[in-house]
């Protein structure tokens, strides 16, 4: 079979700080997204797996098999869940959950999570959209503009040319920052094009290294735009596939004077993060509303 | 919250902008029966206020959909939706 290059690595998580744990209320948020699904179980809030795996032509069997992959991990079962939040794209294709919640809400509210109180917006870089939010100290989204209209400015795009040049995904970023000076960008808009233009910049004697930061600058610029149109206050996160991408990452920022928050979690899983963190604020108020009424 | 609605695309940048601060205090949401093209749907937010959201079909089309308003607005008229709405919560980027 011909080397896939743009295939990503799957990645799964157990917190080991939690041998011998007592359970909490358990919640779990489920993103599926057009490219990868998340799944991810906090027990009072607090993590405790995790997993990403690729959106199959199924979603709904994409859903059960991230939501199997914590199970293994954890040794918990479904009738342990007390609440599921469905988010992504593909939210209506839980079957499990009790609630779905739009991936804006949960993108905010899982890098407010990752990141601490202080991060204000927040640049979503999924498989086939790209979403700049604006949040609150609390979470809560303040405004939001994002872009599926064309696979530019995504992760599909970078699959294209990983694959077209012959590169592994994972090593787009650190290339494409082996160049002296950066070249011009890819002029073209459309993923299309932009394959015929990096075909016509190869024959012309360009190294894989400069092509590849020409598409990273290209990007960089498109989202750069949306950030500027919706607006950009610090502290700043990127989150999904595209946050792996240190090419990007580095151009954005340049672009953008503005650093990066880190963290040591998948970028990912923000969605699916958000959506448990929910689930459980919702529980919560539910159980506080019952209370008063007794 | 300030929902940004459309895309952008080599030609430009296509957004409605809708204020849900401001729409979910109108009642009536005269928006929808204004817009010539349908664009315009009630529903309830994830904070569970009730305002309009820009049909999923129609969001990525909507230099099309709109055209009927852009020929007003070259005659110096503002879109169907802006003129209709009472708390000034909905704008066009283009």
């Amino acid at each position: 079979m011909a080397e896939e290059f743009w295939r990503w690595s799957e990645t799964s998580w157990r917190n080991p700080d939690l041998e011998g744990w007592q359970k909490g209320t358990l919640t779990a948020g489920v993103d599926i997204g057009s490219t990868s699904t998340q799944a991810v179980l906090l027990s009072d809030k607090r993590l405790v797996a995790y997993a990403s795996i690729r959106t199959g032509a199924n979603s709904k069997d994409s859903a059960h098999n991230a939501m199997r992959k914590v199970f293994d991990l954890t040794g918990l079962r479904q009738e342990d869940i007390a609440f599921t939040v469905g988010t992504g794209y593909g939210r209506v294709n839980v079957p499990f959950a009790d609630k779905t919640i739009t991936e804006i809400t949960c993108h905010a509210k899982g890098a407010h999570y990752i990141y601490g109180s202080t991060v204000r917006t927040i640049l979503d870089m999924g498989g086939q959209d790209c979403k700049a939010i604006h949040c609150d100290e609390t979470g809560r989204v303040v405004s939001f503009m994002m872009n599926d209209k064309c696979a530019a400015g995504t992760g599909r795009g970078m699959e294209v040319i990983a694959d077209l040049l012959g590169v592994p995904i994972e090593e787009i970023g650190e290339r494409s920052l082996q160049v002296e000076k950066d070249p011009p960008p890819i002029t073209s808009q459309c993923v299309v094009f932009a394959k015929t233009e990096v075909g016509h910049l190869m024959r012309e004697g360009w190294t894989k290294e400069q092509v590849l930061a020409a598409y990273c600058e290209a990007m960089a610029e498109r989202v750069a735009r949306l950030l500027r149109q919706n607006e950009m206050v610090e502290d700043f996160a990127i989150t999904g596939g595209i946050a792996k991408n240190i090419g990007v990452v580095k151009r954005i920022e340049r672009l953008m004077h503005v650093k990066a928050l880190q963290s040591d979690y998948d970028s990912q899983i923000a969605g699916a993060l958000g959506g448990a963190v929910l689930g459980y604020d919702l529980l919560q108020r539910r159980k506080k509303r019952a209370r008063k009424t007794e | 919250m300030l929902c940004h609605y459309g895309y952008e695309d080599g030609s430009g940048f296509y957004y409605i902008r809708i204020d849900t601060d401001k729409c979910c205090t109108c009642a009536e949401k005269p928006c929808v029966q204004a817009c010539p093209a349908g664009l315009f749907a009630v529903c309830l937010d994830d904070y569970d206020e009730e305002v309009v959201e820009i049909r999923e079909e129609a969001r990525n089309r909507l230099k099309e959909r709109c055209t009927v308003c852009k020929n007003r607005e070259n005659a110096g008229q503002s879109p169907r939706c802006v003129q209709a709405c009472p708390f000034d919560a909905l704008q066009h980027t283009w």
